[in-house]
């Protein structure tokens, strides 16, 4: 063994070292994450945080259930208008396509999917706050129904794709339309991928300040009907966070505990039940 | 059905297909259900299929063999039009179903009354009773008695029923490969069809499950005709009343099994049958 | 011989209006259509999103042309826009970004692609696009009580005593900042680089690793000089997603970027990105020009992240001709 040798597996052994560092930086920020969220949103987070209403400024004490709720609204108004639209031009790009028409639509969704949030925003603000005149929860939930459209089309897409040819044809050779056997059985087959998908991406949405800080803004109270400003717990953790008051940064721990658990809870079920429909797939 | 029997076409010319001579192989009576006549398939601009032409018979089991890619499973899927899913597929000729022009029929008509079970076994991921009830129900169930009547009769055809009665709502994924087979088989069956397509049904069965399926043939011709592609000769010869040898696109060579295997006409046959190739 | 005869009973051949018609009864015309429809409104969308940037941003594009991109004030009072301050930001937190990300991702891809074994390799992958999935203003509300506090207290006092002498370190130190931005970006785009090299760098033959090693190469030296450069583009398009992302990313940046519309040449000072003065000032905006310059910069920032988006795309895509790329 030269110098050389020894200077060769020193080196492999020092980088394999770093980069298996990096790896363990990289998931520690995790935990660290959910620690320290769990540290003190735990702490904070009480009855109260769920059932009231803000306080006034200034005063301590109060919860978040408008924000809730109006996240809940948001993300209703999102899955109702996206998913559909999302959903069936999957099915049109796996099912009916033409070669141009598909290559644009696609196009365009990877356009859609790369628009930044905020820009979206501003989307849904002159398409609809504009012509209202003020804000309200439609605006919000159809900015967030817009960005929930590539990723629906993309999974349904996906997944369509992924049923074998053998089933198509065999509903087809039974006297089943085309049309009878894409809704019978190809996107019954596709369902649970699909589905899983899409609630990955409602996941994904929850959790979106920017595109609602102009469109549904914000409210320290309820909010009846879809036509006025809501609050919702990504814009209330931001509005609490930057302010100055000990309180509201406490409040703030907590709705970054119950958003950030439920959207991980929802992405690890998602993901476990998807690596289980994969490995199932009986073809 | 106003058709008697043609004379059938023994050994198609090597030229366009014309029939160089005709001869009836069939006994007396015995009525052609399926008739090709002159059918070229194209995929794009390449031919698959040249010039067939032959009769099939009603209530027989009809074999089709030859080395791969002779195109036998093409002409099986263009007699219930299968080759739609394909694009730039294209038929040119006449297949007639008791007279009627099959091409022109409305497909899902043609489905109905040609049934298809394929080479692997593609049971829906449903349950076994759904799975059997789907032609039914697709096609607007108007027949006698109850759904659950149907789907029973059709299991005991495809000798099922035993083995999945106390289970019909469990998924048909559960069951074997064999069972999964004639579970198609029984899904194929109960749309009631005239004519059922085998595409090598047994290829990726084992001898006792595909000794059963054969069984099952031997029953099922006497309400149906039976078309099947195998590539294994001694199905053919153990299961199929006539046997049609298929070699790069045409037809060598049709006839009763017996003749094709004891006394082929063609030098093509005889050397596929013993061996020299495919 | 058997004479023939043969009577032939066919239906009559539809015309072609009353195949139409009976397509459409069997409903595959009229589900064609209406997932026609429906791609349609995607296509429409997008165009109409394009479309609204572009005219509600008329005012400021008329007013100051293309001088918007090279002009340093923002100056709401005199209604004098200029994109200048945003663009750095956003390219300087950006950089600082990737400059921090790229090795510590490429380096994580590389453990789990090389090293580790398949389980651990798997179940950290995981770990890792779970961070993905954490929302943006989680990361700001951890970073200004975190991050902030520690940059101001340890790391910035620590930079300006060690490296002092370049100007990037040099300045009043109050925790937020351009650093403070580019650092809670790199942890936001890691997992992306994270995952999509992985799968870049599986997907590379196990002949190309085998023959490196075969010819005596250590197994690093059959990493570094074989896989990662096969990988190469498809690691680049990581990058540039990964790139895509940052720019447009809002809320964390927002909360600790500092909110100053300066272009400094020290990485302690506060700053401003075009989503961060979009998300802070669209709301205050008291006139027209004001919110035509706003959207003016989101339109500016849509174009980046398309441009970048599209040579990510393109690197993959490359990566895919030749083999190694994700599935």
């Amino acid at each position: 063994m030269n110098y050389r040798t020894v200077w060769r597996k020193s080196v492999n052994a020092v980088m394999f070292s770093l980069t298996g560092l990096c790896t363990l930086l990289t998931v520690c920020i995790l935990f660290f994450i959910l620690g320290y969220l769990v540290w003190h949103g735990g702490r904070a987070i009480n009855w109260d945080f769920f059932t009231k209403l803000p306080k006034p400024v200034g005063e301590t004490g109060g919860g978040m259930a408008n924000a809730i709720v109006g996240s809940a609204k948001l993300l209703l108004l999102a899955t109702l208008t996206g998913v559909p639209v999302g959903f069936m031009g999957g099915v049109y790009l796996a099912e009916f396509g033409g070669k141009t028409f598909s290559f644009l639509v696609r196009y365009m969704t990877d356009l859609l999917n790369g628009v930044p949030s905020i820009v979206m925003g501003i989307f849904a603000y002159t398409m609809v706050v504009l012509p209202m005149k003020h804000f309200s929860t439609l605006a919000g939930g159809l900015a967030l129904g817009v960005m929930m459209i590539p990723i629906a089309v993309r999974s349904t897409e996906e997944f369509l794709r992924t049923v074998p040819v053998t089933l198509r044809e065999g509903a087809l050779a039974l006297g089943a339309s085309k049309w009878k056997a894409i809704a019978t059985v190809v996107i019954p087959a596709a369902f649970r991928g699909i589905l899983t998908g899409i609630v990955l991406d409602l996941a994904r949405v929850a959790g979106e300040t920017a595109p609602l800080l102009f469109t549904a803004f914000n409210n320290r109270f309820w909010s009846p009907g879809w036509d006025q400003p809501t609050a919702s717990l990504p814009v209330m953790i931001f509005t609490y966070a930057i302010a100055p008051y000990e309180d509201w940064h406490r409040q703030a721990w907590a709705a970054g505990l119950v958003l950030l658990g439920l959207v991980l809870l929802t992405n690890i079920t998602a993901r476990v039940v998807l690596a289980r429909k994969l490995s199932s797939v009986a073809g | 059905m106003g058709v008697t029997m043609d004379p059938l076409i023994l050994t198609p010319a090597a030229g366009k297909g014309r029939p160089e001579k005709l001869r009836s192989i069939y006994p007396a009576g015995v009525a052609a259900k399926l008739q090709v006549i002159d059918l070229n398939f194209y995929y794009g601009k390449v031919q698959a299929l040249q010039a067939i032409s032959l009769d099939i018979a009603a209530n027989r089991i009809t074999a089709l063999i030859g080395p791969s890619g002779c195109g036998k499973s093409t002409f099986l899927r263009s007699l219930n039009r299968m080759y739609e899913t394909v694009r730039h597929a294209r038929p040119e000729g006449q297949i007639l179903l008791d007279g009627q022009n099959a091409l022109d029929m409305e497909v899902s008509q043609l489905r109905r009354r040609v049934g298809m079970v394929f080479q692997k076994s593609n049971p829906f991921p449903k349950s076994i009773f759904d799975n059997v009830a789907y032609g039914l129900r697709v096609n607007g169930w108007k027949g006698r008695g109850t759904l659950r009547e149907a789907v029973e009769r059709s299991l005991v055809r495809a000798a099922l029923w035993d083995e999945v009665k106390d289970k019909l709502h469990k998924s048909a994924y559960a069951l074997s490969g064999g069972q999964q087979q004639r579970l198609c088989i029984a899904r194929a069956l109960a749309v009631d069809p005239e004519v059922l397509l085998l595409d090598e049904p047994c290829s990726a069965l084992d001898p006792i499950a595909t000794a059963k399926i054969e069984e099952l043939l031997f029953d099922l011709k006497r309400q149906c005709t039976i078309v099947i592609v195998t590539h294994n000769m001694q199905q053919a010869a153990r299961v199929a009343n006539d046997t049609g040898f298929f070699l790069l696109g045409r037809l060598i060579e049709f006839n009763r099994t017996e003749m094709i295997f004891k006394t082929p006409a063609r030098r093509e046959t005889e050397d596929y049958i013993t061996g020299r190739f495919g | 011989m058997a004479s023939t005869t043969v009577v032939v009973e066919g239906a009559p051949r539809p015309g072609r209006a009353r195949a139409f018609l009976l397509r459409l009864r069997s409903g595959d015309e009229v589900a064609h259509l209406i997932t026609l429809v429906f791609a349609s409104a995607i296509f429409l969308i997008t165009v109409l999103l394009v479309f609204e940037l572009y005219r509600n941003s008329a005012l400021a594009r008329e007013k100051f042309g293309w001088n918007f991109l090279v002009t340093r004030t923002w100056d709401p009072v005199f209604e004098d826009f200029g994109a200048l301050p945003f663009v750095f930001g956003t390219v300087v937190t950006s950089a600082v970004g990737l400059l921090i990300a790229i090795p510590l991702g490429v380096g994580a891809a590389i453990f789990l692609a090389e090293m580790a074994p398949a389980r651990i390799s798997d179940a950290l992958a995981f770990l890792i696009e779970l961070l993905a999935a954490v929302p943006s203003v989680i990361y700001g509300l951890l970073a200004i009580f975190t991050l902030v506090p520690l940059l101001r207290t340890v790391v910035q006092p620590f930079l300006k005593k060690t490296l002092g002498f370049l100007p990037l370190f040099q300045g009043p130190n109050y925790g937020v900042g351009l650093l403070a931005a580019g650092i809670i970006l790199a942890i936001m785009i890691v997992p992306f680089i994270v995952s999509i090299s992985r799968e870049v760098l599986m997907a590379v033959p196990v002949e190309q690793r085998e023959a490196a090693l075969a010819l005596g190469a250590t197994r690093w030296e059959s990493t570094w000089k074989v896989v990662v450069p096969y990988a190469r583009a498809g690691i680049l398009g990581s990058i540039f997603l990964a790139m895509a992302r940052a720019l447009g990313e809002t809320m964390a940046v927002t909360m600790v970027i500092g909110n100053d519309p300066k272009i400094t040449s020290s990485l302690f000072a506060p700053g401003y990105s075009i989503a961060a003065v979009i998300a802070n000032e669209f709301t205050e905006a008291t006139s027209d020009l004001y919110i035509h310059a706003l959207i003016e910069l989101g339109l500016v920032l849509f174009i980046l992240t398309i441009i970048l988006n599209g040579l990510a795309r393109l690197l993959i895509l490359a990566t895919q001709r030749k083999g190694t790329a994700h599935p």
